[in-house]
């Protein structure tokens, strides 16, 4: 009896982006950076938590509601309100109704509820593409909900932009009714959105491929500063008479993070199928965590709804959207000052937190153990590490590497 | 001619027995307990506190004192280091990443095969848990007696000594959900000699703790003789009902091990589980559980919270017993007292419940289940009353 259960468990590997945060708190040196993270700081490197959610939580606590148990799809109000921030509240989907939300446990927890929803009832096929490179928990999430992961070419490394060509011909050639993940705004890890006129070709050749689409949309507002703008992808291909399924995130733009506010959206045939799927998406939920919790639902639906914080709240988005757009431009601006003989106009045509800079591994290496500059081994950094108070810094690193 | 005029009596206000497992007062309101009130203000007040990500495995102070929690102070597992926690969405979260973990690492590895095991009856989500986390197998156990409306130890006892090795025990650790039935203490001795002899693992359900009996160690009494046994053990814990946290959320995966090497490579494969379903934890509910629990004097007015919540349905409990007794109301009622928990298994058949329901607006489930948090002093003697007729009209 001496022996454990546990004997042959693996170590698990620890996770890539965490680890660098982790070896960025062992690290003495002063003047460090954190370009790891993929959560907002403003220009003192510091969390911010926005002034509409201070307000929205003080209303909440003033209120002395209960804690009584959420429906398994979450509160009815948030979910109402997360549809129409994505789809425009005039939206014809809104009107009729053909559209089913649920909350879910941010971003995460809806495309795991997603990739399960369709393990189980997408019947047409096991196969989902992602863009090359995608967020890395993407693989992992279709894969534990059963799904089989595959890939289409996004990432031009040569032009650090939109390969546009490659991924329409491997969209071509992608065999029919299989499923199509893309990000809606704010492509994670590169930075790299496709412009309107090309989203438009890609929702002809996901039409005429009768392609499943499935958005993943964690940057909304936080991309351009502009909700509407951000969404176009979106409501483009619904227009388009695609009907798409949809993750979105409150993490990063109500900076609601550690709350876990997420919600899932099918776009459906008519009120009766989404009535059904919504039944269906229930019966997943249950038996993963029965219900979702209530805190940062509650903040977000009062932002949402309120007309006065709403209009705050897009005030504040705007700002982390600006000063990241700020720091792409500074951070250019100190390169050509260093004397840096490089193209570096990717880092401002790129867009959201993330920026993918081109550096080879043996660079970021360097970054790190020279300068005590922790990224991801990619090559990309989040933006929002960077402030004005260290973009000369990280600005004469770079070129140090890479001259 | 006298006409009498008579007007009919307005249906009595229905009395929700039904109510999915949550606290009501006497006055039949959800409680928001005040130690929750106060810590929930001072989280409030706390500019210093912002909403970042919890790490993976969530709240370490929250972790570390829900386990210690259900484990005990002086735990001798705690002390040598291999006890770990993963913050979970309550109790279902828990049982869903602790089943995740089994059917990938127990007995093998993706070893979908192996037997689980649920009490006959259980709370109906225990089924779905195993059943998406990959199990192919799963049975039951004999749990309970309706003749003798008590616990089958020889039907139980019976089961685990015919299931094959290494299969998998879902144990409700104290106020057994739906019928309120409890192996008393030399009765858990003798599941877990078993259990150890047949090399069978223990999976826990915690989600009363406190709440049975009014005492915290007294609800733990199984899951820390177990560990005291020797077995290796998963626990899900849930913070739901004992701090009337329902929505936010808030449960801990204790895992006991043999030893810390053990411990954490669970814990680094638990992370990534954890990852692709949630990818870290809601931290609103843990935070106040985990500053609760850390201060003395808010653990202490938790308890007493805690203790006023079992007291009242203790109260119910004694009160409705005594009541039928005095009625006279034909069968033994012992049972409404010897039971624990919120939930009472009454006996009443289907004929008397839709008896209960349509003509009392009484509301339990079919099975005769009954959340005792549904009576209060003001319906107790309409409540009793009612079963009396209903089950001399029916039997």
């Amino acid at each position: 009896l001496g022996l454990s259960w546990w004997s042959h468990v693996e170590m698990g590997p620890p996770d890539p982006i965490l680890g660098v945060t982790e070896a960025y708190k062992r690290d003495t040196n002063a003047k460090k950076m954190n370009l790891g993270v993929g959560a907002y700081r403003d220009d003192n490197g510091k969390p911010y938590v926005l002034n509409s959610i201070r307000k929205a939580e003080a209303q909440i606590a003033a209120k002395k509601m209960d804690k009584e148990y959420l429906p398994i799809a979450g509160l009815a109000e948030f979910n109402k309100a997360s549809a129409e921030l994505a789809l425009g509240d005039t939206n014809e989907v809104i009107k009729s109704g053909r559209y089913v939300t649920v909350q879910t446990i941010s971003g995460t927890g809806s495309l795991r509820v997603g990739a399960s929803f369709l393990q189980r009832f997408f019947k047409y096929s096991r196969d989902v593409y992602l863009p090359k490179p995608s967020w890395g928990n993407h693989t992992p999430i279709f894969r534990d909900a059963g799904m089989q992961l595959h890939a289409y070419r996004y990432y031009d490394p040569k032009t650090c932009g939109f390969d546009f060509a490659g991924a329409l011909d491997d969209i071509s050639k992608i065999p029919e009714q299989s499923v199509i993940l893309f990000h809606a705004c704010a492509h994670n890890p590169t930075g790299v959105d496709p412009r309107p006129e090309q989203w438009k070709e890609l929702a002809a050749v996901v039409k005429k491929r009768n392609l499943f689409a499935f958005f993943d949309m964690a940057y909304q507002g936080f991309a351009s500063g502009d909700i509407n703008r951000d969404s176009w992808a979106v409501r483009h291909f619904i227009e388009q008479g695609i009907n798409v399924v949809l993750s979105q995130s409150y993490a990063k733009n109500m900076g609601l993070y550690g709350e876990r506010v997420g919600a899932f959206s099918v776009i459906c045939k008519d009120v009766d199928e989404a009535k059904r799927v919504e039944s269906q998406l229930k019966i997943l939920i249950r038996p993963m965590y029965s219900n979702p919790p209530i805190n940062g639902a509650r903040i977000a639906t009062i932002i949402l709804t309120s007309p006065d914080l709403r209009k705050e709240w897009l005030e504040e988005v705007k700002g982390m959207a600006d000063r990241i757009i700020d720091m792409r431009n500074q951070l250019v601006a100190n390169l050509k000052k260093e004397g840096s003989s490089h193209n570096w106009q990717h880092i401002t045509d790129q867009i959201g937190m993330f920026c993918y800079t081109g550096l080879k591994p043996e660079q970021v290496e360097r970054l790190t153990k020279e300068f005590s500059i922790y990224m991801t081994k990619d090559g990309r950094i989040s933006v929002a590490g960077v402030t004005s108070g260290n973009v000369g810094y990280l600005a004469r690193a770079i070129h140090q590497v890479s001259k | 001619k006298i006409k009498l005029k008579c007007r009919a009596l307005p249906p009595p206000p229905p009395i929700d027995g039904q109510n999915l497992g949550t606290y009501r007062t006497d006055e039949g309101q959800p409680w928001v307990l005040p130690v929750v009130k106060k810590v929930e203000q001072k989280i409030a007040n706390d500019a210093s506190l912002n909403h970042e990500y919890l790490p993976i495995l969530g709240l370490p102070e929250f972790r570390a004192n829900a386990s210690r929690i259900v484990l005990g102070e002086d735990s001798r597992a705690i002390k040598e280091n291999r006890v770990g926690g993963v913050q979970c969405l309550g109790g279902t979260g828990g049982l869903r990443i602790g089943a995740e973990f089994l059917r990938r690492w127990y007995n093998g590895t993706n070893n979908t095969a192996t037997p689980v095991y649920i009490s006959s009856p259980s709370w109906e989500n225990h089924n779905s848990v195993f059943v998406n986390a990959g199990f192919k197998d799963i049975r039951a156990y004999r749990y309970w007696d309706a003749a003798k409306r008590g616990l089958d130890l020889e039907g139980l006892l019976e089961d685990m000594e015919s299931a094959p090795e290494f299969s998998i025990f879902v144990l409700h650790a104290c106020a057994h959900n739906p019928t309120g039935t409890d192996p008393t203490l030399e009765q858990w001795k003798q599941i877990a000699a078993v259990m150890k002899r047949r090399f069978l693992f223990p999976f826990f359900d915690s989600a009363y703790q406190g709440f049975a009996s009014g005492c915290l160690d007294r609800d733990a009494w199984a899951v820390r003789y177990f560990v005291s046994e020797g077995f290796e053990l998963f626990c899900a814990q849930s913070f739901s009902k004992n701090f009337g946290l329902y929505n936010e959320r808030v449960g801990n995966l204790s895992v006991v091990g043999k030893d810390a090497d053990n411990v954490q490579r669970v814990l680094s494969q638990m992370e990534k589980i954890v990852r692709t379903i949630w990818s870290n934890p809601p931290s609103q509910g843990a935070r106040i559980v985990a500053t609760t629990l850390t201060c003395p004097q808010l653990f202490a007015e938790w308890k007493d919270n805690v203790k006023t919540m079992a007291d009242r349905v203790l109260l119910m409990r004694s009160e409705l017993r005594a009541r039928l007794q005095a009625l006279g109301t034909p069968g033994t009622w012992n049972h409404i007292t010897e039971q624990i928990g919120m939930f009472s298994f009454t006996g009443l058949n289907p004929k008397q419940v839709e008896y209960m329901i349509k003509e009392k607006h009484i509301y339990l489930m079919a099975s005769g289940r009954i959340n005792m948090c549904g009576l209060t002093t003001k319906n107790l003697d309409y409540v009793a009353s009612s079963i009396h007729e209903a089950v001399t009209k029916f039997q």
